[in-house]
């Protein structure tokens, strides 16, 4: 089959982008493979667009005062309807004494607009780029180091912590991305380490409160070696113990490192610990950052990182050589993310396998958004549509993150139908539906879809269609 | 005149677009009258002959046999000739009391078939696609001599949705809403989808085989917590009704806005068209009640209304393989109103003949849809003829406004 010059560049935006608009397939078409490795090499490339958001203490911060505001308003309240009661138990009425409680404040709490303002943020940033493929693999290493909204504080944290964790090294190694991951405080009480102690420690031998292993665990299973490799039980146990001490300053001291992670020697526990066959001498925070660095340096993190690269990238069960080629050079850079980055690009693997792989939600949502031209589109439809479809933004519903694999997301490709036909009705007046299938997917196109778009009722229909089309659907 | 600013429900409650109306033309005015326009663009080209059925012509049965108005199935009759769907008893009574006409082998100037650029010259004006991006709706407003301007106040009143039809769309100030929930996918991009994927993606057919089948399993056991997926009968109608009747209230107000367009889609009946009880009759149906649903909410307004239904281009004559039937030319445009001159089939008949279709395949046109519509625009909104021909409908000035469309006149 005589392939169209710029298929290549068509599937170099919808498998590695964040798909086309328009105007960018035609920009890149004379070398694709080059346009993606310039995106890898830019300064800026990963960073967020909107460098004024604040820190992830900062917020945590502000999440707490919000709260004790809450706590104190409830209170007063709690105050003024006692006095209320008492009041008019008496033979005349009496109006309440005290300050008038205020009111609590309506709209959403200083956590959810925390949430939406990094929502925005990450949108309206995913609008910008040309391919977007550093952005790309900001979203996967967010989701193979995930957290969740929906635990704890996290909700005002998440969307600082990808910024702060995760887009500093996604073109660099991968053990730093490790080590800010798991000191994040995010992370920290995600997975419950921030309350985490040693038995023997100071603090446990005290107030006789334990491990938590929930972090050394998915550390290994999900992070780094992967599940059932090279680690037994004990190792979880070994590993968490060196974690213990790695928390989080706490508000109630009200410093102004609130929120921020610290290594606190008296919930440490004392003492070598050994982790997968190597014994690490206890010198407190240092331990822990050497057993994640060996793990990052771990034939079987290579491996793992590898197959989930190229699981998310290329096809759901990757071809061994592409697996072999990434996990060769990860090994041979010690984990340089940008090296591995772009041997994921040079191999012809990646661009021979046939696309099978459903967009994820997110993915598709925001290749929508682009083929539309939109700049900076209202964000509540969008988090909606996230969450109509079964990815809402920051808040998987385990550990492991979002399925990689395309088969859970075929479920809702009748929602997907409806949030098309919604879509199609935000694109710009005169948006041609002709003009965009050309500049969307053409070059991929069978004639089924070009005439199913071509031949549609309405402009809005056609745009629905375009958005439907198995081609704007796989990557 | 302060203009009625609508609150966030009643924005909430209807579908399409109203101009914000500052002022009525002066003309009008000075004769004491209050016109009303509601403009419905019908999407994906209307079945003319299914609609309103040249019964009497030789030639019909021979195209559409028993399937078509006529055989088994008479249809409600209008004159001597023609006869309409009986999906419409409401059109049909209006007919009877004169309050609704039929211009039948109409067509704007398009004589290609894309529906995009189709609907491009319905609603532009112009006599060829891609030549505006404003409706011929929104300039006749802009004709219009203000008597009285909106002042800064109603300005937030004012706001072009990201959803305005083209024929409203242009410098004139419009208010336009969209309903809380939007009619969920109608079945006809529903089966296109379906279509598409059973031709090269069978994995998504599949999946999306199995959540329609899941939701007609949810309709028939009446499990209505969650709204149907894809609406049946009941859901298209209430959906037009319930657009018809909102439009009609604001302009039912003292205060309110005067002219409005809606937008209606699903006409584009390829296949299984059901002109007497399947997908036509329903969508004929449902539009049926929204001219109800307008007559009935204008109340006394409906005095001074005209409501004119168009589509982009009509289908072929004879069924195709599918029963269905592929676009064509020229089709039906439908009036009703209490301003009207009505109860008449206007058509210069050029018959069903071979030698009589546009292309051996077509209703040929003999009236221009201009000539309708600049007949409405100059006799119940007092548009300037000359204006007309310029600014609303440019290069018409050989399209003569029809007369005597209008009682009052």
């Amino acid at each position: 089959m005589a392939r169209d010059p710029k298929y290549e560049a068509a599937l170099a935006l919808h498998r590695f982008g964040l798909g086309p608009r328009p105007g960018s397939i035609g920009a890149i078409a004379s070398d694709p493979r080059g346009a993606l490795l310039a995106e890898l090499d830019r300064a800026d490339a990963g960073h967020s667009v909107e460098p004024a958001l604040a820190t992830s203490a900062a917020n945590a911060r502000a999440v707490f005062a919000f709260r004790q505001e809450q706590r104190a308003v409830r209170q007063a309240q709690r105050m003024a309807r006692e006095t209320d009661m008492s009041a008019n138990s008496q033979a005349e009425a009496k109006p309440p004494q005290g300050a008038t409680p205020p009111r609590p404040n309506p709209g959403p709490g200083v956590p959810q607009r925390i949430y939406l303002d990094e929502a925005r943020a990450r949108i309206h940033g995913a609008l910008q780029p040309d391919i977007g493929f550093p952005e790309r693999l900001v979203w996967f290493w967010s989701n193979h180091f995930c957290v969740s909204a929906d635990k704890g504080n996290v909700r005002g944290t998440c969307g600082a912590y990808e910024r702060e964790a995760i887009r500093a090294h996604v073109l660099g190694r991968f053990r730093d991305m490790l080590l800010a991951v798991e000191s994040h405080p995010a992370m920290l009480v995600y997975l419950d380490n921030a309350r985490s102690i040693g038995p023997d420690s100071v603090a446990g031998v005290r107030q006789k409160r334990g491990l938590n292993e929930n972090l050394a665990r998915e550390i290994l299973e999900l992070h780094t070696v992967g599940v059932r490799t090279v680690y037994t039980q004990t190792d979880v146990t070994s590993f968490a113990n060196v974690l213990t001490g790695w928390t989080v300053v706490p508000m109630r001291q009200e410093s102004a490192r609130a929120g921020e992670f610290e290594f606190n020697p008296r919930m440490h526990q004392p003492g070598a610990q050994t982790v997968i066959g190597k014994s690490y001498p206890d010198n407190g925070r240092a331990q822990g950052q050497a057993v994640l660095f060996d793990l990052a340096r771990h034939p079987a993190t290579a491996k793992h990182i590898a197959t989930k690269l190229a699981r998310h990238f290329v096809a759901d069960e990757p071809p061994g050589s592409l697996v072999e080629k990434l996990t060769k050079r990860f090994m041979q850079t010690d984990g340089n993310l940008k090296e591995v980055t772009k041997a994921l690009v040079s191999a012809p693997e990646a661009w021979e396998a046939p696309r099978n792989k459903l967009k994820r939600p997110g993915e598709w949502i925001i290749a929508a958004l682009r083929a539309s031209g939109a700049a900076t589109p209202d964000i509540g439809p969008v988090m909606q549509a996230h969450n109509l479809l079964g990815e809402p933004l920051w808040r998987p519903p385990a550990p492991k993150g979002y399925s990689d694999d395309s088969g859970p997301w075929f479920d809702g490709i009748a929602q997907r139908l409806d949030i098309a036909n919604q879509f199609a009705r935000r694109f710009p007046p005169d948006a041609d539906p002709r003009q965009l299938f050309e500049e969307t997917v053409a070059p991929l196109a069978s004639n089924e879809t070009r005439q199913a778009v071509t031949r549609a009722e309405s402009r809005p229909q056609a745009l629905a269609l375009l958005l439907m089309t198995p081609e704007f659907q796989r990557r | 005149m302060t203009l009625h600013a609508p609150t966030r429900r009643e924005l909430l409650l209807g579908s399409g677009v109203l101009f914000a109306w500052s002022y009525l033309p002066e003309l009008a005015r000075a004769e004491g009258r209050d016109p009303r326009l509601l403009v419905i663009v019908l999407r994906g080209a209307l079945d003319g002959l299914a609609a309103v059925a040249p019964v009497r012509d030789p030639d019909w049965p021979s195209l559409r046999g028993e399937k078509g108005l006529g055989g088994a199935t008479p249809g409600l009759p209008l004159d001597s000739f023609f006869a309409l769907n009986p999906a419409m008893p409401n059109v049909h009574r209006l007919y009877q009391s004169k309050a609704a006409t039929i211009v039948h082998a109409v067509a704007t100037p398009y004589r290609e078939r894309s529906h995009f650029d189709g609907q491009d010259v319905l609603e532009s004006g112009y006599g060829a696609p891609g030549t505006a991006d404003t409706g011929w709706l929104n300039r006749a407003l802009l004709t219009v001599k203000p008597e009285a301007r909106a002042n800064g106040a109603n300005r937030e009143a004012f706001a072009v949705g990201p959803i305005a039809p083209l024929v409203v769309r242009g410098p004139a100030p419009v208010l336009s809403w969209t309903p809380q929930r939007l009619p969920a996918t109608s079945d006809d991009t529903l089966m296109r989808v379906l279509d598409l994927y059973r031709h090269s993606d069978l994995a998504l057919a599949r999946a999306l085989e199995e959540r329609v089948g899941l939701a007609k399993i949810a309709r028939a056991s009446g499990m209505d917590g969650e709204q149907a997926r894809t609406p049946g009968p009941v859901q298209v109608r209430a959906y037009f009704t319930e657009a018809a009747a909102s439009a009609a209230r604001f302009l039912a107000r003292p205060d309110g806005p005067r002219i409005g367009a809606l937008a209606f889609d699903g006409w584009d009946t390829h296949a299984d068209e059901g002109p007497v009880n399947g997908r036509l009759a329903t969508l004929l149906g449902a539009l049926d009640g929204a001219v109800a649903a307008a007559e009935s909410e204008l109340k006394e307004a409906w005095r001074e209304t005209v409501v004119v239904v168009i589509t982009e281009f009509g289908r072929t004559a004879r069924i195709n393989g599918t029963e269905g039937t592929d676009h064509g030319t020229a089709t039906v445009a439908l009036l009703a109103g209490g301003a009207l001159n009505g109860g008449r089939v206007i058509a210069d008949w050029p018959g069903l003949k071979p030698a009589n279709l546009h292309e051996g395949r077509d209703l040929k046109p003999t009236t221009d849809l201009r000539a309708v519509l600049k007949g409405l625009l100059k006799d119940h909104l007092r548009i300037d003829e000359a204006a007309l021909a310029a600014k609303v409908f440019p290069d018409s000035g050989r399209v003569k406004p029809m007369r005597d469309l209008l009682a009052h006149a």
